[in-house]
């Protein structure tokens, strides 16, 4: 969703179409990287935002159902151009509490 | 940064020794004050690139260096091949190719002046924009592969622009050793209905004043004079040398260790020059180029379209093209004798010396012109290369201001809406789809180009030629 928010509000957008994802990486934070440039790849090539996400993970595996619309410049005002993940500062780890980190940083 | 272990060796040459894994020192181009105001990511990035197999003399930085994703912004490396050297995605940067071109227009301001609202519009109208804007051409896999091996040459063949303008662009508009194939079909598909597009984020078109002239005989050469017109472009590869970056990184970070390479930084991902995966980056790098290149060939035959027609006195012929995000291979002086080196330049900009035989022969007694671009509302500097430059970093300069802030920390601080118009109070015309963009984008956000282009001077990287003011900004 912070990928989604840094564009547009995501409250802004309807979940009107269904993308499909499958992504395989060596890591957890390749895989991240992976998955958020399939994302962007989709967002560029179909012009459209996603508001909504259905992710699975199995070992370094991931599969994810994806719902938006396509871009309407007058409606929307997308301030940027989500170009690439970046392995800066990409992190994947559980933290001591249990809960779970994800960082990583988007080129725009 | 703190400064405290650098070796001053001039006032605006600053040296880290090697220690440790790095295999050469690190040269920072700055005075004192520029040094001091920098990230230390710049240095501790530029002291992770000195670690690479096969780098010569030294990792340089210029006076605009900041932070970037594993090579700093403004960095310069050389690898040679025969020393087991590398080429490295990350040392090339996402926006492959990314560069500056300059047109004369050759007319005078106060020509501008009288039309200026409605040539600001019709550029902003004309001239594909922001997030999501797409060009009228939509590329079929064979012109596709053309346009890839092609780049501005491609472009002229069907009508964009001038042959004339194509000695004007390095390597005469068409990079050679392009390798369409080597790049993937998802970077294919971001490309193909964004030729002819500006882009987001720092990208721009500028109608600009010659504000000030500091050489004479080299303004002259280039054609420029006290208060003509120019308008500069600043883009780059658009969607297809992201994607190509992006896909060669991740290829290059998980061979990394069959190659017995240690990566200080999964960012500075890199394969030997001449590896298998080494040798398809450069070709799909150099496709990039190209691309890069027919982009800006495109805008350039738009903006004349729009001024042919508010303007119709205008004459716009191209100055000249640089890139500032490349590996090109150069013969060098490096490691002591002749050699041909990759040379990575990532944001920062080739400036070959005079009588270099890449420059065009009419501005080759001059030096290669050289654009830094500002920010909107600040000025923007032509510069040359000078025989001292091509000892100091290869015949490399810097390319920009470099950001002072992060976009959001620039959202915090300024409204979009009050950008433009202390702007147009200053007789700058703002144009552009996103009012946060143009915040994320305010003069005040980028650091002072005034003092990174006098130390860019001052250090011989190359001469100070003319000063440029814009008029018209418009911003993707």
């Amino acid at each position: 969703m912070a990928l989604t928010a840094i564009v547009v509000d995501p409250q802004r957008l309807h979940p009107s179409e269904r993308v499909e994802f499958s992504c395989n990486a060596p890591d957890d934070e390749l895989l991240l990287a992976d998955w958020l440039n399939a994302v962007i790849y989709e967002m560029a090539t179909r012009h459209f935002l996603f508001c909504r996400y259905r992710v699975a993970l199995v070992n370094h595996s991931l599969t994810a159902q994806a719902w938006g619309e396509p871009v309407d410049l007058n409606r929307h005002h997308p301030v940027v151009e989500p170009k690439g993940a970046t392995y800066t500062a990409l992190v994947v780890r559980q933290e001591t509490d249990g809960s779970w980190l994800a960082q990583c940083v988007v080129d725009v | 940064m703190d400064i405290s272990d650098f070796e001053q060796l001039t006032p605006f040459e600053w040296r880290i020794p090697a220690t440790g894994a790095m295999r050469v020192p690190v040269v920072i181009f700055a005075d004192e004050a520029l040094l001091r105001a920098m990230d230390d990511k710049v240095r501790e990035q530029a002291a992770n690139v000195a670690t690479l197999p096969g780098i010569m003399d030294a990792c340089y930085a210029m006076p605009d260096a900041h932070w970037g994703y594993g090579f700093p912004i403004g960095g310069v490396a050389a690898f040679d091949p025969e020393e087991g050297g590398v080429v490295s995605a990350g040392g090339v940067g996402f926006d492959i190719s990314c560069g500056v071109r300059c047109l004369h227009t050759g007319v005078q301001t106060e020509a501008v002046k009288a039309i200026q609202e409605r040539l600001a519009n019709r550029l902003y109208h004309r001239i594909p924009a922001g997030v999501g804007s797409t060009g009228e051409l939509r590329l079929l896999p064979q012109a596709m592969e053309a346009m890839l091996a092609g780049g501005a040459r491609w472009a002229v063949g069907l009508g964009y622009g001038e042959v004339a303008d194509l000695e004007r662009i390095e390597e005469g508009g068409q990079m050679q050793g392009a390798e369409p194939a080597r790049v993937s079909l998802h970077a294919k598909q971001r490309q193909q209905d964004e030729m002819g597009t500006l882009g987001s984020g720092n990208h721009y078109l500028e109608v600009q004043r010659v504000a000030e002239i500091y050489d004479e005989g080299i303004a002259r050469v280039f054609g420029l004079t006290q208060d003509e017109v120019v308008v500069s472009i600043h883009c780059g590869s658009r969607g297809l040398g992201h994607q190509i970056g992006t896909e060669f990184l991740r290829e290059m970070a998980v061979s990394a260790a069959t190659h017995q390479i240690v990566l200080p930084d999964r960012e500075l991902a890199c394969a030997p020059i001449e590896s298998e995966v080494g040798r398809h980056y450069l070709g799909a790098m150099r496709a990039a180029i190209n691309c890069a290149l027919a982009n800006r060939q495109i805008l350039t035959h738009l903006v004349r379209e729009v001024f042919a027609d508010v303007l119709p006195e205008a004459r716009l012929s191209l100055l000249y093209d640089v890139s500032h995000n490349t590996c090109r291979v150069e013969k060098h002086q490096a490691g002591g004798r002749g050699r041909t080196v990759y040379v990575h330049r990532k944001g920062a900009t080739r400036a070959f010396g005079p009588g270099h035989p890449d420059i065009p022969a009419a501005l080759r007694d001059a030096g290669q012109p050289v654009f830094i671009g500002g920010s909107m509302g600040t000025s923007s500097y032509v510069l040359a290369g000078t025989e001292r430059g091509m000892s100091l970093a290869y015949g490399s300069a810097c390319h920009g201001a470099g950001r002072a802030m992060s976009r959001h920390e620039a959202t915090r601080r300024w409204r979009g809406r009050d950008v433009v118009a202390d702007l147009a109070a200053q007789g700058i015309l703002i144009r552009s789809p996103s009012l946060r963009g143009v915040a994320e984008e305010a003069p005040g956000a980028y650091k002072d180009v005034g003092a990174v282009v006098d130390a860019a001077d001052q250090a011989g990287l190359a001469r100070k030629v003319a000063k440029l003011v814009p008029l018209i900004c418009v911003k993707g």
